[in-house]
Formats: C-alpha cells, sequence, structure tokens
C-alpha cells in the first residue's frame, strides 16, 4: 500500500505529471495555479527534465507543440484567461492528432474576471475552444486524489488516441489540501512512428503538420478523426453514479459542484426525498447514456454548476427532453451551497416548477 | 561523365511553388547546401512557417515540422530541448518572424536558444497577396499601403538583425542577400556558419535573407533584384551583426 501524503490539488498534479513520465513542463504565471508551476520548477531540472517559463501563455503552448511533435509526454498548465490565449496552439495540436496534457484551473470570466474558483470554460474545454472540428478528452477531478489519477489517466489517454487531454480543475481544488495516494510511477510506452526524431537516413521524413489545401484531403483527415472521436465516445466515458437506484431528483454535477452535491443529496434522503447524483468524470465524452436512462425514473434532472449554466445544455441534449432539467449556479467564483441545492430539489418536490 | 552540378539530397524532387523569379528556391538551396556539407540531414528537423514557405515540410527531406504564425522560434524552441542532439532549424518570414512573431523570436534570441533561424526578409506579406509587411519600405506601395507606406500612421520597418543584436543572448545575428552571385556566394557562408554554430552548442543563430517578390511587387524578375540592390540594401544593410565567438 503506497503511502499517503497531505498534498495541494495543484502540487498532486505535478507530482503526478512527473510520475507518468513526464519530463518537459512550459508555462506562464498565473493565479490559481501557481503551486503547480513552481513545483515543476524545483523538481524537474534535478530530474533531468526541461522547465520553461515562458514568454506567454501563446509560446508554452507551442512550446508543447514542439516537444508533443518529438513524441514525448509533454504539458502545460494555465487558468482560464491564459486557456484562451492556448487556443490556438491547441487547435494546431488537435488537427496535427499530437498528445499533450492541458491543466486548466478555472478561474472566474469572462475577460480578467476574478481568481477565484468557476467551471465558465465548459464550453470552451468540451466543445473545442479554438478554430476548427475537435474535441479534447476532458477529464474532471474532484478531489485531490482526482487530480492525481485523472492525471495520469490522461497522459495514458492522450497517447493512446493522439490527441489532446485536458484536466477541467477550478480554483478550489487547486488550492485544497488534502490527503492522497500518488500513483505508482507509470510510463505506458505507446510506439509513435510518426514523431520527428530525425530521420536517421533510415526512413522516409515524418512531418507533423495540419495544413491540407485540397478540401476533399481535409475533409477525409477530418472524418477519420471523428470516427476515432466516435470510437472514443463508445469506450472511454466515465462517471460516478451515486445514490441513483430509486432516485426521483437527478442532480448532475461535476468537480467542485460534485462535493456540494453529494452533501445535498445526504440532506435531502434525510428528509426523506430521494436525490441521487451522476457525477461526470469525462465532460467529453459526456455520459450520455446513463442520464439517458435516468430519465426514465428520475421525475427531474437539476444541473449544478459554477457558471451561468453551461453544462445543463448536454443534460439536455442526454435526457432528451424527456424530464425537465433545472439548474442550481451560481458565478463569479462563488460555489453553490448544499442549502441552494436541497432548497432548489424540495421546491420541485413541493410542486414547484 | 563527371556531374558537375545537382540538386542537394536535402531537397526532396517536390515541384516549387514558388512564383518565378522568387529567391526563395535559392534560399532552400542554401539551406539543404549546408545540411548536407555539415552531414546531419538524418539528425535536422525544420520547422516550416505560416506565409510563402508554408509548405517548406513538402521541400526538405529531413523531418519537418508546420508551426503556427509566427510561433515557429517556440516550436524549435520545444523540439531542441525534447531533442538536444538533433539540429532544429525554423524558415520564417516577415510577416511571420518580425510581425506576429516577434515576441517568440526575441525570447528565443535572448534565451539563446541552440536553434537556427532563417529569416527570408522581402517587405512584403506574399501568400496573401502583396499586404504591407513591418519590414516594407517608407513610401512602399502594397495592397494594405496603396498611397504608399506613410511612417506617420504605419510606423518604421524593423531592421530585426540591429534589433536582435541588441540582445546580450544571441550567438550569431548577420544578414546576406541573394540578388547576385557575390551575395549569394556570402549567404552560403553564412548559413552553414549558422548552422555549424548549432552543431558547436554555441547558441542562437539567425541568419536574416533580403529576398525579392517579383509578383506582389509588381516587377520583373530582374527588376525585383534591382529594387533588392538600390532599394533594400541601403535600408537593410548587409553584415554580420553579431559574433560572441569573434567577440571572445
Amino acid at each position: 500500500m503506497a503511502e499517503k501524503v497531505l498534498m495541494k490539488g495543484n502540487e498532486a498534479i505535478a507530482e503526478a505529471a512527473l510520475r507518468a513520465g513526464c519530463r518537459h513542463y512550459f508555462g506562464y504565471p498565473i493565479t490559481p495555479q501557481t503551486e503547480l508551476t513552481a513545483y515543476m520548477a524545483k523538481r524537474l531540472p534535478k530530474m533531468g527534465g526541461v522547465f520553461l517559463q515562458a514568454e506567454s501563455e501563446i509560446a508554452a503552448i507551442n512550446m508543447v507543440y514542439g516537444v508533443a511533435s518529438t513524441g514525448k509526454r509533454v504539458m502545460t498548465s494555465s487558468s482560464s484567461p491564459g486557456i484562451s490565449l492556448k487556443q490556438e496552439g491547441i487547435s494546431y495540436i488537435a488537427g496535427a492528432d499530437l498528445p499533450a496534457l492541458i491543466i486548466n484551473v478555472q478561474r472566474g470570466g469572462p475577460g480578467l474576471g476574478g481568481i477565484q474558483p468557476s467551471q465558465s470554460d465548459y464550453f470552451q474545454a468540451t466543445k473545442g475552444g479554438g478554430h476548427g472540428d475537435y474535441h479534447l478528452i476532458v477529464l474532471t477531478p474532484s478531489s485531490v486524489q482526482e487530480m492525481a489519477d485523472l492525471t495520469a489517466l490522461a497522459f495514458d489517454l492522450g497517447d493512446k488516441y493522439r490527441m489532446p487531454a485536458m484536466i477541467l480543475a477550478d480554483g478550489t481544488l487547486g488550492q485544497t489540501m488534502e490527503p492522497v495516494v500518488l500513483p505508482e510511477e507509470h510510463v505506458n510506452v505507446v510506439e509513435k512512428p510518426w514523431a520527428v526524431t530525425g530521420t536517421k537516413m533510415a526512413r522516409e521524413h515524418n512531418v507533423v503538420n495540419s495544413l491540407y489545401l485540397v478540401p476533399e484531403i481535409l475533409e477525409k483527415t477530418n472524418n477519420d478523426r471523428f470516427e476515432r472521436y466516435k470510437y472514443i465516445e463508445e469506450h472511454e466515458v466515465r462517471y460516478e453514479s451515486y445514490m441513483m437506484d430509486d432516485a426521483d431528483y437527478c442532480i448532475v454535477a461535476f468537480g467542485i459542484a460534485a462535493r456540494v452535491s453529494r452533501n445535498a443529496v445526504t440532506a435531502l434522503r434525510k428528509k426523506g426525498i430521494r436525490a441521487g447524483m451522476i457525477r461526470p468524470i469525462t465532460v467529453w465524452p459526456f455520459p450520455k447514456k446513463v442520464i439517458r436512462e435516468a430519465a426514465d425514473h428520475v421525475k427531474a434532472f437539476v444541473s449544478v454548476e459554477l457558471s451561468m449554466g453551461q453544462m445543463i445544455e448536454d443534460v439536455k441534449l442526454a435526457e432528451e427532453c424527456i424530464r425537465p432539467v433545472y439548474l442550481c449556479q451560481r458565478s463569479g467564483g462563488i460555489i453553490p451551497s448544499p442549502q441552494e441545492v436541497t432548497e432548489l430539489v424540495e421546491k420541485l418536490e413541493g410542486g414547484a416548477e | 561523365m563527371t556531374v558537375v552540378f545537382e540538386k542537394p539530397h536535402a531537397l526532396t524532387d517536390a515541384e516549387l511553388h514558388y512564383c518565378p523569379g522568387c529567391t526563395h528556391g535559392i534560399i532552400h538551396r542554401l539551406v539543404a547546401e549546408a545540411i548536407d556539407t555539415l552531414g546531419v540531414e538524418g539528425d535536422t528537423i525544420g520547422v516550416a512557417p505560416v506565409g510563402c514557405a508554408v509548405m517548406a515540410y513538402n521541400y526538405f527531406r529531413c523531418d519537418m515540422v508546420e508551426a503556427a504564425h509566427g510561433r515557429a522560434p517556440a516550436v524549435a524552441t520545444g523540439i531542441k530541448r525534447s531533442l538536444p542532439d538533433s539540429v532544429v532549424f525554423a524558415y520564417q518570414g516577415d510577416g511571420d518572424l518580425a510581425s506576429i512573431g516577434m515576441a517568440e523570436i526575441v525570447h528565443a534570441a535572448t534565451r539563446n536558444e541552440n536553434i537556427t533561424i532563417i529569416f527570408v526578409n522581402n517587405a512584403i506579406y506574399g501568400m496573401t497577396g502583396g499586404q504591407m509587411a513591418p519590414t516594407s519600405l517608407p513610401g512602399q506601395v502594397t495592397q494594405t499601403s496603396p498611397y504608399g507606406r506613410d511612417v506617420l500612421t504605419a510606423g518604421y520597418p524593423i531592421r530585426v538583425s540591429e534589433l536582435l543584436s541588441s540582445l546580450d543572448g544571441p550567438e550569431f545575428i548577420a544578414r546576406v542577400a541573394v540578388n547576385n552571385v557575390r551575395n549569394v556566394r556570402e549567404a552560403k557562408k553564412t548559413i552553414e556558419k549558422a548552422f555549424r554554430n548549432q552543431i558547436e552548442k554555441k547558441g542562437f543563430s539567425l541568419v536574416e535573407v533580403v529576398s525579392s517578390c517579383p509578383t506582389n511587387w509588381g516587377m520583373t524578375p530582374q527588376k525585383a533584384l534591382e529594387f533588392v540592390e538600390n532599394s533594400m540594401i541601403p535600408y537593410y544593410p548587409l553584415g554580420v551583426y553579431k559574433d560572441r565567438s569573434r567577440e571572445d
């Protein structure tokens, strides 16, 4: 049994990345993910790795693109405004079919917004974010333990499917200190015959590229990529189902909102209201099937979010408008309280619209 | 029969897409000759820009990466940091390097990133049809400066070699031209040096190549080369601007 250590979420991501064999990190200072960059600055040079504070988030993601082209594990981290700057590079990484890991420790927006926790980059993370048709694999931890576990998983999934992956966390999880069992050192070695490593005069040149000027060829690369996405939607959906067997009300929440919602479910059950929760762990691919199945037996859904309501759209699409979907939200860096969730569900139980 | 002239091995057999009279072809050849001479094709990774040379990845036989507009020095940094024993070069135009990518080139230079940059300055955005570039000359007529570049509203051209050589970081900064045989020979030597510096782990080496654009300048190839000699080179003087090994 590995030992438990007390760590901040931001540090747990950094340590898990190192244990997953990531030796290249490029970042730019931004709150509230600061500890992650600092951890990498301290550790990587002593491990023979590369830590580089880039001149901008734009440069950082393009350095990531460079390392990813050579087939090595690489990551960058930032928070919402910085992630917006990286979108161009993320689109190129997706377009060139490269694996890379991007961490978003979200803060409130839009614009400069605030530095308190938020989930308002959900659309950006799950619908592409940059230009063109593409997706990232998006994992949403809701504890420091999951910050570590999902980071290791994200590297494996990125390598397996040749695509960028994102950890969609928030300022609370980044700053929270909790006991964590760190993942074992593991490096899943995936063959990367496409990587640029020098031809050694022994093969044709490899080209890492996202430019296809012939429309039919560009369409084919898009179609091929979306075939892969379809497979991922069928095989890589992850979620937690909590007290859903007999639930009349299904709360859908991820990340820090799911922790609040878990308390709300307990409180509602004590009051005799049968509430349950589906907690997406992947928000792309979104757990559509389990939500659709829940629609057959629940009275209503409640999407709990730290935004003006973004995931609620995916909940509605997933449950195919069979049941009403309500929104319980706060924004600006404020976390909805368990009471706000329970009060909403109690009103619904009382017959309120 | 003796072979007296042949295509460098580091160039593929793909037909270049450049306009008649464009000097990109000469510059590609000089880069390929340097790679051949130094025997490093198998270890070389090139980074193509956005601009006229965007499809350079089809022309060089070494491994290639296509970068976003202006980001080639950052991409090259990532590649070089991942594979320190490889030979990494980026090939960039004036819009790419001196406008949208100014931050990336300045910071790669100040870090003395051990990479080679070939900077092709023809004072215009060629690929998009002839817009004003950061290096367009005062008074130069382009699609977006139809009355001539007015320095009062559009600012002055940027002399990249002079600017970068003001930094402590970079190893080697030089400006060459390819408008006549003498200048081509000098450019060949200089580009080879910029690659050799990298192999000897000396650091950031940039060669600015004053180039032409007959199509978008609206000139015959011959007139364009005369414009390089009579208008471009006086504004962008040729020479070595920084050579740290010579300073030591």
